[in-house]
């Protein structure tokens, strides 16, 4: 008799053939080192974090944004670092993602300031009016329940004990409750004034976004130095372009594709600084110019030596200075 | 109409549920479809594409399909074990446990209640709630198989046989998971362990779900539709051990350049490419069986859903591997090419499956003729319109999307900003829902169709068997 005419068998068999694939690919690498790297500089999230992660995960964030940046060389010039296997140690479940219908998110933590989430979560088209995102407007008039946090991080094992927990949901709430929260104006126009002084859930999921890639980030701001040196696109100290009409008018429309979002429209200032007066907060050679643009800053400047290159900040340059000039 | 006291109460009960979770499905999708379009169309929490999206996927995939796949096999297993379910009680149970499970699935991932992972998104007390219903299933299965009065088994049942096992070693492995209170949980792993854990599960999902049942169906509906044996037998082994073999190593394609070891990738890629031949085992064998009879094309209805559907699969199992290769999934992974290569898989393949064998079943249990043949086909016309539309489409806006996160100017910086590669993108998703229009009016005849025909409102069997013998 044959294994065709006896079911149990049959499934028995089946259940050997599928389990050898399954033992190789799955189980073994289960129990190797290499799935699970752990490495000190990573940091487990923070209860609101976690909450915030929570909230992205309810809201499937992910059915439209990855969280794996590629090593390939336009991905990494449009994201920053590419992915490393012990940035995850902390997530579970894993948000890598399948589809990309929004832009990867695994390096935006301190990537813009706070305020400029609260105003892009709260409607993206008023940034981007072609944006397809939805509007998460709703997540600042509901107040973050946080009753569960202290069992979350005990579950997963992160080693807070439940007065850090306290601690840290405390501390996050007086810091963007506080006076001089930069992001005050913004949080104040879309959290209704009930919860104001509370946390909501949009307080936690702009938290999480902020913790994404920021590890990996403090890490290499070490090695910058040297890197910014030795970088692909690298920066004649004089503005080949200074004063030429059509580079500015070139520099004007990158400038209003890339940048307006964020400094108004004739550069007038919003979320950044205004870049029509005399106030450079980083210097105002062209030089200096140059590496804020291309380097970015720490209090939410882009880095846009990627996007952008060289010839194109020089004419964004080039257009900064005309409208000065114009004055 | 009972004869040999075969049940066929729950094969009609699981149709009907079938059609009824692929409407529901559908209407979402074109939703989605549209909020891709018109973003204010997310008008409420529950309303928003990420809830949204996943209510789609698992309506579908679960709803529909394994519905449609309860149904058959319920059908299937009697027919060719000659001897009515084991247990026809708690197959009727099983009917009821499924529609209610399926019914709170979608309403916990409405209100959010969704562990992330892709096909596997359901919170632990419904992954409970399936497991059960899971073995419920088996148990008639295999009693049916125990109790069979044919010695030997037919393909379709080593399909069903494979399904049901796997399933279940899949659904459990992959929902491990840490409760925290009644709504929420968290993964019992962590990354990149995670990840490939859950894309182990989510290409065997794809497998066993889209893949193995229905190739159950097209071994077993399609001679008889046709009076034609299949053509080799030997064929037949060779495909089904090589395929359920071959499948289990494959999920780290999924996860091309991504922090998971390089190894386990390059695995993957030499068992998709792998996978081709057993895939092409089953669609040569299709074609092969209608050697000779090709004019049955013209004359059986049901004979085009089963050789477009083969073929939806054959060109699908080409496309799925190479996608899978390095340079490849470099361009491709991430963009609107992969929804195009699912959706020839769903509403080509599964879809015209499902729906011929619906149109097989049907007169048989309620003894009288199909209600309408042009219907049927004018269904077979919209729903094939509609999906070539949809994904053809898709490709190429998959190209166009991949060549624009790749172009660089000379200087080697970016030529496109990450919101241009969106808004290239309106135009194909216009079509894209017109072709989600026309397969959706296609699927609706479909459901009057048959409706009409399990109301009794076609003509007798005999009679019209009668005339044309
Ligand atoms: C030999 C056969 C096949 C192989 C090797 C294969 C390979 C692949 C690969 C590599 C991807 C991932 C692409 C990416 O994310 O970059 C994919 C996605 C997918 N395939 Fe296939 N495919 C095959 C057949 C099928 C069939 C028959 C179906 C039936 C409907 C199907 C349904 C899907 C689905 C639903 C996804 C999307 C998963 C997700 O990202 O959510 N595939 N396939
Ligand atoms: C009227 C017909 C349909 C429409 C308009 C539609 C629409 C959509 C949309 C808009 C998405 C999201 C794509 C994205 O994120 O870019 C999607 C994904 C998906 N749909 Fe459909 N769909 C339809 C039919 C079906 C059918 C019949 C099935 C299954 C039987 C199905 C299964 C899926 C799956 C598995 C995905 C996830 C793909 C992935 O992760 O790559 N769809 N659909």
């Amino acid at each position: 008799m044959s294994v065709y005419s006896k079911p149990i068998t049959f499934a028995l068999l089946s259940a050997v053939v599928i389990l050898v694939g399954t033992f190789i690919t799955l189980f073994i690498p289960m129990m190797l080192p290499s799935t699970q790297p752990v490495s000190d500089y990573i940091k487990p999230y923070t209860a609101i974090e976690l909450e915030g992660r929570d909230i992205y995960i309810r809201e499937g964030c992910n059915n439209c944004h990855t969280q794996t940046v590629r090593p390939l060389r336009t991905e990494v010039a449009r994201y920053g670092e590419y992915s490393k296997p012990e940035e995850f140690a902390y997530d579970r479940p894993f948000l890598w993602g399948s589809r990309r219908t929004g832009p990867d998110l695994n390096r935006v933590g301190g990537k813009y300031p706070d305020s400029w989430h609260y105003k892009h979560m709260n409607d993206p088209r008023s940034m981007f009016a072609k944006s397809n995102m939805p509007a998460y407007g709703w997540l600042a008039k509901r107040k973050l329940d946080t009753k569960y946090s202290y069992r979350k991080v005990s579950i997963l094992g992160y080693g807070y004990s439940e007065s850090d927990v306290r601690n840290q949901i405390e501390e996050y709430r007086k810091k963007v409750t506080s006076a001089d929260y930069p992001a005050r104006a913004v949080r104040e126009s879309v959290t209704p004034p009930e919860l104001r002084s509370e946390l909501t859930e949009m307080d936690a999921i702009i938290a999480y976004l902020q913790k994404l890639g920021r590890d990996v980030k403090a890490l290499k701001k070490k090695e910058m130095r040297m890197v910014a040196e030795a970088s692909p696109v690298t920066a004649s100290k004089r503005n080949p372009f200074a004063g030429s009409k059509k580079a500015a008018e070139e520099g004007e429309k990158i400038f209003k594709k890339n940048c307006a979002v964020c400094h108004g429209e004739d550069a007038e200032g919003g979320i950044g600084p205004n870049l029509t007066d005399d106030k450079w907060r980083y210097g105002n050679s062209d030089s200096d110019l140059y590496t804020t643009i291309s380097e970015g800053s720490p209090n939410g400047m882009p880095s846009w030596k990627g996007k952008l290159g060289n010839e194109a900040i020089w004419k964004v340059i080039t257009f900064i200075r005309s409208q000065r000039e114009q004055d | 109409m009972k004869e040999n006291g075969y049940d066929y109460s729950v094969v009609r009960g699981f149709a009907f549920s079938a059609i009824f979770w692929l409407i529901v499905g559908l209407l979402v999708g074109l939703w989605l479809a549209a909020e891709m379009i018109l973003p204010q169309l997310n008008l409420t929490p529950w309303l928003s594409f990420g809830r949204l999206r996943v209510v789609h996927t698992n309506g579908l995939a679960f709803g529909f399909a394994l519905a449609g796949i309860f149904s058959c096999t319920y059908y299937i297993l009697q027919r060719l074990t000659k001897v009515p379910l084991a247990f026809p009680r708690l197959a009727r149970f099983h009917l009821w446990l499924f529609n209610i499970a399926i019914a709170l699935a979608a309403l916990s991932l409405f209100a959010g209640m969704n562990t992330s992972k892709e096909y596997a998104e359901l919170e632990w007390p419904l992954d409970v709630g399936i497991v059960i219903m899971w073995v419920i299933f088996a148990i008639n299965v295999f009693g049916t198989l125990i109790k069979r009065k044919e010695k030997q088994m037919y393909i379709s049942l080593w399909y069903i046989i494979a399904m049901t096992v796997t399933i279940a070693v899949l659904y459990i492995v992959n929902n491990l998971e840490v409760p925290v209170n009644l709504f929420k949980s968290y993964s019992i792993y962590a990354g990149a362990n995670d990840a490939n854990v859950e894309w182990w599960y989510g290409h065997n999902a794809v497998g066993f779900v889209f893949t193995v049942p229905i190739l159950a169906m097209f071994y077993y509906f399609l001679p008889k539709s046709t009076n034609l044996p299949i053509y080799s037998h030997r064929l037949s082994i060779i495909a089904f051990w090589s395929l359920v073999f071959g499948y289990l190593w494959t999920g780290a394609h999924h996860l091309m350049l991504t922090p998971l070891p390089e190894w386990i990738q390059t695995v993957a890629i030499a068992f998709s490419i792998f996978l081709i031949a057993p895939s092409w085992g089953s669609v040569v064998n299709g074609y092969y069986t209608m050697r000779g009879n090709w004019d049955q094309m013209r004359t059986n209805y049901l004979v085009k859903f089963f050789i477009f559907g083969i073929t939806f699969y054959g060109l699908q199992t080409v496309q799925g591997p190479t996608q899978g290769l390095r340079t490849l999934t470099a361009f491709f992974h991430y963009t609107d090419y992969i929804p195009g290569h699912v959706h020839m898989g769903t509403m080509g393949w599964v879809t015209m499956i499902i729906s011929a064998s619906f149109y097989y079943m049907m007169p048989r249990i309620t003894g009288k003729e199909l209600y309408s043949i042009k219907l049927a086909n004018l269904h077979f016309w919209l729903i094939l319109v509609g999906q070539l539309l949809f994904t053809v489409t898709l490709w190429i806006a998959g190209i166009q999307q991949g060549a624009m996160w790749k172009a660089t100017n000379p200087d080697g910086s970016l030529t496109y900003s990450f919101l241009e590669g969106v808004v290239a993108l309106y135009p194909y998703w216009k079509i894209r829902l017109i072709g989600g229009l026309i397969y959706f009016v296609g699927i609706v005849v479909f459901t009057y169709n048959l409706i009409m025909t399990a109301r009794g409102a076609g003509v007798k069997l005999a009679e019209t068997r009668a005339q044309t013998a």
